[in-house]
């Protein structure tokens, strides 16, 4: 069941992932963002970071793409009427992140994983757990990363006002 | 069939590559700016199963972290847009080509 489900949930990654990539509409795009976001949720549960997993999934699948179609509504983009994507970029782009893959993969096949790669794992992600690391050994990055949610807060009220003075 | 932290980190490369690819191929902003996106999720898979395997919680305050700050960036990165926009009219990289706003 595991197995099946991990299969399932990195094809739909995959598959969403190019469309995502080779959408023509923004839209398009963005609404393929969604499932991928779940299926990456998916892969959490998989692992056992079911905290983790509700976070992505209220987080991504929610504000992230809300945000997202806001823009492309707010900004009413004609569809990319006519462009062309250029084809030395899109051989380039394509040939460049394939030998980035081809390294990584090879690294991954010569690495020494050792005990990390098998046996069955103890390890809860659940909220407690998680809970207490990040507020004893964490807490210090934990305020700064609330300091820094406030100021993006101002910062985008800022960068959206029509004149910057 | 054995699901061991190769696979997860096979499908966390290959959605990384995936997003890189759209980074540097695609023109309009947003759909970068999604390919972006999709890339720190690679790097977040990666996290959470290497945590997982090791037997360490660590890995998952890691991502914990950086859920929050992409979605921060993910705001002001898009209010920055909307600035460009206002200003340019467009949103193909490259036809923003003038270092000055």
């Amino acid at each position: 069941m595991h197995d099946l489900l991990f299969i399932l949930f990195s094809l739909l990654i995959v598959v969403f992932g190019v469309l995502v990539v080779a959408g023509k509409n923004p839209v398009n795009s963005a609404m393929f963002l969604v499932p991928l976001m779940i299926c990456v949720g998916g892969l959490f549960v998989l692992l056992g970071a079911y905290f983790l997993a509700a976070i992505q999934i209220l987080v991504y699948a929610g504000a992230v793409i809300v945000v997202f179609l806001f823009i492309i509504m707010l900004l009413d983009m004609d569809v990319e009427k006519g462009r062309r994507i250029n084809s030395f970029a899109a051989v380039a782009g394509i040939g460049s992140s394939g030998a980035t893959l081809g390294l990584l993969v090879l690294a991954l096949s010569r690495s020494d994983l050792g005990a990390a790669g098998g046996g069955e794992s103890a390890l809860q992600g659940e909220t407690i757990p998680l809970g207490k690391l990040l507020f004893t050994d964490y807490v210090l990055p934990f305020e700064i990363l609330s300091v820094l949610l406030l100021v993006a807060m101002v910062g985008v009220i800022l960068l959206s006002k029509k004149k910057l003075q | 069939m054995d699901i061991g932290v190769e696979a997860y980190l096979l499908v966390s490369m290959l959605l990384f590559c995936i997003g890189m690819a759209g980074v540097l191929v695609r023109r309009n902003l947003l759909i970068v700016y999604m390919s972006l996106e999709l890339m720190l999720n690679a790097a977040n898979i990666a996290l959470v199963a290497l945590s997982r395997f090791n037997d360490n919680l660590n890995g998952q305050v890691m991502v914990f972290f950086i859920i929050t700050v992409a979605a921060a960036e993910v705001a002001v990165g898009l209010a920055l847009i909307v600035a460009l926009y206002r200003r340019h009219k467009t949103a193909q990289v490259n036809e923003l080509n003038s270092l000055k706003l």
